[in-house]
């Protein structure tokens, strides 16, 4: 079936089966890489993207889902020409992505976090990261990257 | 007055990598498209001991389609190559197996569907034999250790207060978010390039060259970003690199060896699960007398990097005190389970655990009032003073100064107000080794080159890896000051073995203190050659062992590590007494470090190797079945999430050593050292119950809590 949707502002048109896994769909048909796979069972959060601005593992979600719908994948958060988000450029100040993995999946919980909640508490940016492991930082750098960007 | 020169060293620079990590542009492993490509996967034995008796490859299913792999297909030596000669990269026809999960056969499609129907289409019989899974019941020994300093039969009669426990370790799984893998391509001249998610390029270079018989050119290995390693990608990724390479040279074609969570956590090595006993003799006023400790580390079915696994963790097990009389007695044996190997500690943390509790224990038997901080003061080791393998420390021995700082950095304590939960802290003073042990690092002689281009730029050439802990940036930063430049005048070039020397493997804590030392004389020898020579130029350095390093592989006596570095940790806990669950709420961790190369990086490894730490005491259980790992996926094998973490502070001391880059030490391992037995302290300060034993889970905790119930029950 012919799959279409909006990918970082782009209209996209993808030809699969409906089941297909998202994940799959992004990294392989469309080449967006940057969603990671990590366990493939929606535990680690590593596959995060937005859909319509809520956070889902893409890799328990069938591309046929996300017809006509807006997906954002790491790829769309810096500007046009380039230019790394406040959260991005946070995220490489604060010491946030170690082996970067995680750091795809991370960033766009994050991003909902703070467009969501005006002043996050450090307890509310925990309960928004608790669906993404990581296992290199032991979250405090990536708590603080997140903090700095709510002032 | 004139400014002070930007220096590069001792700050938080941008990390190297970090735009392409944050924008999704850094390639891993299975981020690489390769046109061709086909798709690997590996058929497992699925008992844990016997022999093949037959492999089937159904008739009614189209093998054209598909390559197969077997044993008979190594064009080399069938050997996973590292220590012993034991295990095999194939499980051969008729050959014997030795746990569940090895690999007997590899097969490779164009599409993942025809590869997971043809798996099922593969049939396996086997002659059963008797395996065995519990220590006790071991009895083939991969190594020993014996460390003896002074006479312990001699004084035992001495001590006033002999005090015995001990103590047990489980199971750890590394954990790393990307998952192993490999891409194997067959280029000219009979060469393979095996790019991967992998610690140390140069042990897979001798994996490839040894079961494909290739020479130095013909094996190439390029590492690509790699999500996360903490020893787990320092031996297993030779075996994916070889069974991608075995596929690909079958095939004629690229191919793609990208391991799942559930084969990941199924397969792959884990650390060393262990039994420790401890017998400690003190004076009344608290003086050691002496340290009687046996260790027995289960190594699983082959050997992998066991005995320098056990090395660490006897040199390790007296802790960081000092003791005249200390007998040391380490062994490895094997079990029918899934091999074991590096993660991060390599061995100390499960001694230093043992030891740590073990200063505990002696001062609640002491009593009169002499607390364990006390005696750690009491009995740390300090400058001048001597270790279990009779090292005198000359310098930068930082035992007090991280003792100090996280009392001083602990916040006030609060009781819980929550009627069913109970509040401790506990603490924890450890040192670890940098760098490998012993003569290991004379004998590798890692080397490392730099470049002088004719553009004015400055190129490191390096096998030492980024697996997220800053090789790259802190090479640079190093470089770029010894060198008097701006650090963006510093690259670095690829991890390709067709390209860097051999720097040795990325582990023991040895990249920023020992490769980093040799980029630092490097930079500074062709600073000086620039004064007289035009570029382009090259250095190449390798390390020489100070003449001042004595150490005695037959008697395990000498200098077992160039410098230690130093941790006191205090872990503040929540028991849920109707759960049993373990909560660790605040950690405060002080570190000797030498010098904070980069101090955000020191302080995102410091944190990051506590909550690994933190995991392992309370919610990481691998539970066996058969075995097997009954929990092989992330739903049942939990690792902390941003809530479950506790809120961890880093107090960084620099307290220089001599031989370091700008005073530096290791400090990678470290940190995985001290949380636990700090959360067991904590634990036993909330409930008065000792668990002596990680992980603490909340029916372990439960248990307890019930066993000391009804002692007071039975006493009242």
């Amino acid at each position: 079936m012919t799959v279409r949707f909006t990918l970082n502002g782009v209209p996209v048109s993808v030809e699969c089966a409906g089941s297909r896994r998202l994940l799959d769909t992004l990294r392989g048909d469309l080449g967006k890489t940057g969603t990671k796979e990590g366990c493939g069972e929606g535990e680690c959060g590593a596959c995060s993207v937005l859909i319509d601005g809520e956070v889902v593992d893409s890799c328990l979600v069938a591309v046929g889902q996300v017809e006509g719908r807006n997906v954002l994948t790491v790829e769309g958060l810096a500007g046009p020409d380039g230019t790394l988000s406040r959260l991005q450029q946070a995220f490489i100040e604060h010491g946030a992505a170690q082996c970067g993995i995680c750091t795809p999946g991370m960033l766009l919980a994050a991003h909902v976090l703070l467009q969501r909640t005006i002043r996050p508490s450090a307890a509310d940016v925990r309960e928004g990261l608790a669906g993404n492991l990581c296992r290199c930082t032991g979250y405090t750098k990536i708590i603080e990257a997140v903090l700095s960007c709510t002032t | 007055m004139c400014p002070a020169p930007v220096t590069a060293v001792g700050r938080s620079v941008p990390r190297r990598e970090g735009a392409d990590k944050v924008t999704g542009r850094a390639r891993y492993t299975d981020d690489i498209t390769v046109q061709g490509a086909w798709s690997g996967r590996t058929i497992r034995s699925t008992i844990a001991r016997g022999a093949i008796r037959s492999i089937t490859l159904d008739p009614a299913f189209d093998w054209s389609r598909v390559v197969v792999v077997t044993a008979d297909d190594i064009p080399g030596d069938n050997v996973v190559q590292l220590i012993r000669e034991d295990q095999p990269v194939l499980a051969p026809r008729g050959g014997e197996i030795k746990h569940k999960e090895e690999p007997i056969l590899l097969l490779a499609a164009s599409d993942r569907a025809t590869l997971e129907e043809a798996a099922t289409h593969v049939r396996i019989e086997y002659e059963l034999a008797n395996p065995v899974f519990e220590i006790g019941s071991a009895t083939e020994v991969f190594s020993t250790v014996e460390i003896t300093k002074g006479d312990v039969a001699s004084v035992e009669r001495t001590a006033d207060l002999v005090v015995e426990r001990e103590f047990r370790v489980g199971l750890q799984e590394q954990l790393y978010i990307e998952p192993q893998g490999a891409i194997a391509l067959p280029e000219a001249d009979g060469a393979f390039r095996v790019v991967g998610s992998l610690q140390c390029p140069y042990y897979v270079h001798r994996a490839l060259k040894r079961a494909l018989k290739l020479t130095d050119q013909q094996a190439i290995v390029v590492q690509a970003e790699t999500g996360g390693g903490f020893g787990g990608k320092e031996e297993y990724p030779s075996i994916v690199a070889v069974h991608a390479a075995l596929l690909a040279r079958k095939a004629g074609r690229p191919v793609r060896l990208i391991y799942d969570r559930h084969e990941d956590l199924a397969a792959t090595t884990k650390r060393h699960p262990g039994v420790i006993r401890h017998r400690t003799g003190v004076k009344k006023d608290g003086t050691l007398v002496f340290q009687d400790i046996e260790i027995v580390l289960d190594g699983g079915a082959y050997c992998t990097l066991t005995p320098v696994v056990l090395s660490r963790a006897a040199i390790h097990a007296a802790g960081a005190y000092s003791c005249p009389n200390v007998r040391i007695r380490a062994r490895a044996v094997a079990t029918n389970t899934p091999p074991n190997g590096a993660f991060r500690g390599f061995g100390a943390p499960q001694s230093l655990f043992a030891a740590e509790l073990m200063v505990e224990h002696v001062a609640e038997q002491l009593g009169g009032g002499v607390s364990s901080v006390d005696l750690r003061r009491k009995w740390m080791l300090r400058l001048g003073d001597t270790t279990a393998t009779g090292q005198v420390l000359t310098e930068s021995v930082g035992s007090e100064l991280v003792l100090d700082a996280a009392l001083k950095a602990a916040t006030t304590f609060q009781p819980s107000n929550i009627p069913t939960v109970r509040r401790g802290r506990g603490l924890s003073l450890v040192f670890h080794g940098s760098g490998f042990t012993g003569s290991g690092e004379k004998k590798l002689s890692g080397t490392i080159a730099m470049e002088a281009l004719a553009d004015g730029t400055f190129r490191i050439l390096t096998a030492s890896t980024e697996i997220g802990q800053g090789t790259k940036t802190i090479f640079c930063q190093l470089a770029a000051d010894a060198l008097g430049v701006p650090l963006e005048r510093v690259t670095i070039a690829p991890q390709d073995t067709s390209l860097v020397p051999d720097s040795g493997p990325t582990v023991a804590s040895r990249t920023a203190m020992i490769v980093g030392r040799l980029v630092q004389e490097a930079a500074a020898e062709i600073k000086q050659r620039l004064q007289r020579e035009r570029p382009p130029l090259r250095v190449d350095k390798s390390y020489i062992q100070p003449d001042s390093i004595h150490w005695d592989e037959a008697t395990y006596r000498g200098d077992a590590y160039p410098v230690y570095a130093w941790a006191c940790t205090i872990a503040d806990v929540d028991v849920d007494t109707t759960t049993g669950e373990v909560r660790v709420t605040d950690l405060v961790t002080a570190v000797d470090c030498g010098k904070a190369l980069h101090p955000v990086m020191a302080e995102g490894q410091i944190e990051g190797g506590c909550l690994q730490a933190v995991g392992w005491a309370t919610i990481e259980e691998i539970k066996m079945k058969d075995g097997g790992y009954q929990n092989d996926r992330l739903a049942t094998y939990l690792i902390p999430t941003a809530l479950d973490a506790p809120r961890i502070r880093t107090v960084l001391i620099e307290n220089p050593y001599s031989r370091g880059p700008f005073g530096a030490k290791g400090i990678g391992e470290l940190p995985m050292d001290g949380p636990a037995p700090a959360v067991i302290a904590a634990i036993h300060d909330a409930t008065g119950v000792w668990l002596d034993e990680v992980p603490a889970t909340p029916e372990k905790v439960l248990a307890a809590l019930n066993g000391a119930q009804r002692r007071e029950a039975a006493q009242s």
